[in-house]
C-alpha cells in the first residue's frame, strides 16, 4: 500500500484504495480496495447496478473519482487519465469494432489512434489476421462476420497496441458455446504474454476460468479471491451459488 | 386445441443470409417452451414471424390456431411480445410506460392490476423513475408488465435475460414459471444454455436450423457418448493433454472442470476414465481427477454444432443480417 516505487515493475497492474464515486446523494462505488496483479485474469463480477461500470470508467480514466486513490499501469487516475488510456485496451459487447469497416480497416484505425507506425500496423495486422485465420475476409465489412468471430477480432484489435492491461466488458454475451471457449483461450494467451486482463461476465461458468475474481454488491466489493478459495470460504459448490447468496442476502 | 404454436418449414432469407432454414416445431398448450442458441442463430427472426411483425418467405405458422399472415390482426390482440432490445420509452417513467402500453390496447393499468400485480408490485417503488434509469433486471420486469397489460393468451419473450445478472435471471424465470402455472403459454429465447432446465421443452437453434427439440433432460441424455469431467491443478496443461490424447472426440473447459468425450463408442465410462487418468499421469498431471458425469444441454449443443464452427469464416459465409 505504500512505498516509493508505485510504478515500478513489482507494483500491481491495478491498485485501488478506498475508491469512491458519488452521483448526488447516491454512492455508486463505495470505498473499494483491491489489486490486480500483472498477467492475471481478474473477473470483475457484480449484479446489474452494483457499480461495476462506474468503477471501470474510473479505472480507464473516463470518470474522476469522488474519493480514494487508484493507479492503473502505474498512472494516477486523477491526474494521468491520458497516460492510462494509452496503456490500456478496451472492448465490450456493445461497442468494439466499426461494422462498416473491414477487419483490416478497423486494425488500421485503432493502430493509428494509438500512434503505431505504418509498418507496425501492417505487420501486426498481418500477424493478427493469420493468427485468427481471417485472411479470406480481411477486406469484407465486419458486419458480415458471425458474432463470435467479430468478438475474437475485437479482442485482437484491442490488443494491437500491446497494452499492459485490457478491460473486457461482457465480451462473450450472446456468443455460441464453442466460440465463447475459443475466446477464453485468446484471453489466456494474452495473459500468458504478460497482459493483465480485467473481465466482466454474466456467464458464471466463465467466472470459474478467472485466476481471481471479485463480486460487487451495492457499491462494495463483498468477496475477492481465487474461485477455489471463495467456494471454500463460503461453503458453496459454484460461483453461481456464491453470487446469488451475496447479491440477494436472505 | 393441443398446440399453442405450430410452425411448418419456415424459411426467411435476408440477402445472402438464410436466417431461418426449414424450421418446424410444435409448442404444446400450457408449455413453457424455450429456444436456446447463440445470437445470430435465427431466434429473433422466428419470434418476429410468430408475432406477425415479419412474414416468412416460405412455410407457415399458426399461433393459438390463427395463421400468422392471414389472421394477423386477430392474432395481435392475443399475443404479448417482449423484444430483445430494451423496448420501452426511456424518457417516460415506469408508470407512464405502463399506461401508454395499456392505452394502445384500450385498457388501463388500474383495470388490469390484478393480472399484473405479481410483477408490478416489485417495480412500484420506482414508479416515478424514468425507464432509462432502471437497473437491467428492473427494466426487464417493466417490459414484462407492459407485454402482459392487455392480458395476452400467449407470451413471447426474446432474450429477456441477456445482459442481466445471474440473480435477476433467476427471478425472471420464477415469474415466467408462475405465468405458466396460471395457464399462459410462454415462449422464451435465451443464449444461456443452463436456462434450458427452466423450460418444459426446448429447441436448440443454430444458424437458422433447429438442431434438437425435446424436454431438456431428454436432450441432455441424447449426447450418445460417455462424458468425463477432468479436474486438475494445472488446468491449461490438462486441457492440452486431453486434446493430444489419441482417441479424443472433444475436450473443452466447462466451469471449473474440463469435459471430455472419446471417439470410441464401445468403451464404458469407467474404462475410459481409467485410461484417461493414466494418460494424464504420464503427462505429469498426477493430481488429475477423472469422473463420469451426466451431460448437460450445453454439451449436446456443442456436439451438434458440428465442426464447421471451429473453422474461420470464408468470404462466402455470412453472419446475421
Amino acid at each position: 500500500m505504500s512505498g516509493p516505487s508505485k510504478s515500478g515493475p513489482t507494483a500491481p497492474a491495478i491498485e485501488a484504495v478506498e475508491l469512491t464515486r458519488r452521483f448526488g446523494a447516491f454512492t455508486a462505488v463505495d470505498r473499494i480496495t483491491f489489486e490486480v496483479r500483472h498477467g492475471e485474469v481478474f473477473g470483475f463480477l457484480g449484479a446489474n447496478g452494483a457499480g461495476k461500470t462506474t468503477a471501470i470508467r474510473m479505472l480507464t480514466g473516463l470518470l474522476t473519482p469522488s474519493g480514494g486513490t487508484a493507479r492503473v499501469a502505474g498512472h494516477d487516475v486523477y491526474t494521468e487519465g491520458e497516460a492510462i488510456k494509452r496503456s490500456i485496451g478496451y472492448m465490450s459487447q456493445r461497442f468494439s469494432l466499426y461494422e462498416d469497416l473491414s477487419p483490416r480497416e478497423n486494425a488500421r484505425l485503432y493502430g493509428g489512434i494509438y500512434d503505431l507506425t505504418t509498418t507496425e500496423i501492417r505487420e501486426r495486422t498481418s500477424t493478427l489476421l493469420a493468427r485468427l485465420g481471417l485472411e479470406a475476409v480481411a477486406s469484407r465489412p465486419v458486419r458480415e462476420l458471425p458474432l463470435g468471430w467479430r468478438q475474437k477480432l475485437a479482442l485482437s484489435v484491442a490488443l494491437l497496441h500491446r497494452p499492459s492491461i485490457v478491460f473486457l466488458d461482457e465480451p462473450t454475451s450472446g456468443v455460441d458455446p464453442v466460440t465463447r471457449r475459443q475466446f477464453w483461450e485468446l484471453i489466456y494467451e494474452a495473459a500468458a504474454s504478460g497482459t493483465t486482463v480485467l473481465v466482466t461476465t454474466h456467464y458464471m461458468d466463465e467466472a470459474e476460468y478467472c485466476d481471481r475474481l471479485s463480486i460487487m454488491v451495492a457499491g462494495r466489493i463483498s468477496a475477492i479471491g481465487t474461485p477455489a478459495e471463495l467456494k471454500r470460504q463460503h461453503g458453496v459448490s459454484s460461483i453461481d451459488d456464491l453470487f446469488v447468496r451475496l447479491a440477494r442476502p436472505a | 386445441m393441443s398446440s399453442s404454436v405450430s410452425a411448418n418449414r419456415l424459411r426467411k432469407q435476408f440477402g445472402d443470409t438464410r436466417a431461418l432454414d426449414d424450421v418446424s416445431f410444435d409448442v404444446a398448450a400450457g408449455d413453457l417452451f424455450g429456444f436456446i442458441g447463440p445470437d445470430g442463430g435465427g431466434k429473433t427472426t422466428l419470434f418476429r414471424i410468430l408475432v406477425t411483425l415479419l412474414t416468412p418467405d416460405a412455410g407457415d405458422a399458426r399461433v393459438l390456431g390463427l395463421d400468422v399472415v392471414r389472421d394477423m390482426w386477430a392474432l395481435r390482440q392475443r399475443v404479448g411480445y417482449m423484444p430483445g432490445r430494451f423496448s420501452l420509452y426511456p424518457d417516460l417513467s415506469v408508470e407512464e410506460n405502463l399506461r401508454f402500453f395499456a392505452s394502445v390496447f384500450g385498457t388501463t393499468p388500474e383495470r388490469e392490476y390484478e393480472h399484473i400485480a405479481p410483477i408490478y408490485d416489485q417495480i412500484v417503488p420506482f414508479k416515478d423513475r424514468r425507464a432509462a434509469a432502471l437497473s437491467g433486471g428492473m427494466k426487464q420486469k417493466l417490459a414484462l408488465c407492459c407485454a402482459l397489460v392487455h392480458r395476452p393468451d400467449i407470451l413471447f419473450l426474446d432474450e429477456p435475460t441477456t445482459g442481466i445478472d445471474a440473480v435477476s435471471r433467476r427471478e425472471l424465470w420464477d415469474l415466467l414459471g408462475r405465468l405458466r402455472e396460471r395457464g399462459m403459454a410462454v415462449v422464451v429465447s435465451t443464449p444461456y444454455m443452463d436456462e434450458a432446465n427452466r423450460c418444459d421443452r426446448v429447441a436448440l437453434i443454430q444458424s437458422g436450423r433447429v438442431i434438437a427439440l425435446d424436454a431438456p433432460a431428454a436432450i441432455a441424455a441424447s449426447l450418445g457418448r460417455p462424458l468425463l469431467a477432468v479436474r486438475a491443478g494445472a488446468r491449461h496443461a490438462a486441457l492440452q493433454a486431453l486434446r493430444t490424447f489419441p482417441h479424443v472426440h472433444s475436450a473443452f473447459s466447462f466451469g471449473d472442470v474440463h469435459h471430455y468425450t472419446d471417439e470410441r463408442l464401445d468403451l464404458t465410462a469407467q474404462t475410459l476414465a481409467d485410461e484417461l487418468r493414466r494418460h494424464l499421469d504420464a503427462a505429469g498431471l498426477s493430481d488429475a481427477e477423472v469422473t463420469p458425469v451426466t451431460p448437460t444441454v450445453e454439451d449436446v449443443f456443442i456436439e451438434r454444432m458440428g465442426s464447421q464452427h471451429f473453422q474461420p469464416p470464408t468470404a462466402n459465409s455470412h453472419g446475421r443480417p
